[in-house]
């Protein structure tokens, strides 16, 4: 079936991106891999048949947090030691580490995965999920306003600290 | 292998490159946005699950990562800039004697 098809194709290339970002030098490069890989996440949403959050992960990730992060990078273009040498000396514990990292969540999520493949739920779009979010989740959807006012504020006071000692 | 396993498996596997990414490179940016491909790993997992069990509310809670990357993004990317202000250099291991 196309959509099995175009699913395993989106979530190579996410995986794709992903291994891209550990091999290019330059952080821009590394950026774009990012948002090939969170595209491709949001098309694999999307085919899955939950477009609230495929919306979501192009408008808040693509959209927001990967713009400022590319703002960031074009600011701080520079070419220090981090750029001519791309690896700490923790390469190999950290391949080693990571390797059984993932074999032990494989190992332990395997058996839950799959028994009720057949299960797969129908698709959910916008009208369940605000009902949903709204009724039984409207407290934490609050609280997550608190969260970014806490958020901005931290940001200035980081850059109050700085400008109060120096200027 | 059918689809559930297939998306647990590739969730697993950005966690794994995220963490990996954070560990191994040295530039303070690039091991920002390798966070940011753990979080992406965790997201696809729990609308996995949620798609599975049928019910949004692991929907609900992806929305709620939303929210937290964002601020975290705006809190991470701040102090990156001064810290580069200070020293001129994106290595991590420079900061290594930062205490406190």
């Amino acid at each position: 079936m196309i959509e099995d098809l175009l699913l395993v194709l989106f979530a190579l290339s996410a995986l794709a991106g992903g291994a891209l970002m550990l091999v290019l030098r330059h952080p821009m490069r590394v950026a774009l891999a990012l948002i090939a890989s969170m595209l491709s996440l949001g098309a694999v949403y999307a085919l899955l048949g939950v477009h609230v959050i495929a919306v979501f992960q192009i408008l808040i990730y693509v959209g927001a947090v990967m713009v400022f992060m590319v703002y960031a990078i074009m600011l701080l273009d520079l070419r220090d030691p981090s750029f001519t040498e791309r690896y700490s000396g923790l390469l190999w514990p950290g391949l080693v580490g990571c390797a059984l990292l993932a074999g032990l969540l494989v190992y332990a999520a395997w058996p839950s995965a799959a028994p009720a493949a057949a299960a797969v739920g129908a698709p959910f779009g916008v009208q369940p999920f605000s009902a949903v979010f709204l009724n039984h989740y409207w407290f934490y959807f609050e609280l997550t306003s608190v969260l970014l006012v806490v958020a901005v504020l931290a940001a200035v006071a980081v850059i109050k600290v700085r400008g109060g000692k120096h200027g | 292998m059918d689809k559930v396993s297939l998306l647990l498996a590739v969730s697993v596997a950005l966690f794994a490159l995220g963490l990996l990414g954070l560990v191994v490179r040295r530039n303070l940016l690039v091991m920002l946005m390798c966070m940011e491909l753990m979080l992406n790993g965790v997201n696809l997992s729990l609308v996995t699950f949620a798609q599975r069990g049928g019910t949004v509310d692991g929907a609900v809670l992806v929305f709620l990562i939303f929210i937290v990357a964002a601020s975290e993004i705006a809190i991470a990317i701040p102090i990156v800039l001064l810290l580069v202000r200070q020293r001129h250099t994106l290595d991590a291991g420079t900061y290594s004697e930062l205490k406190g």
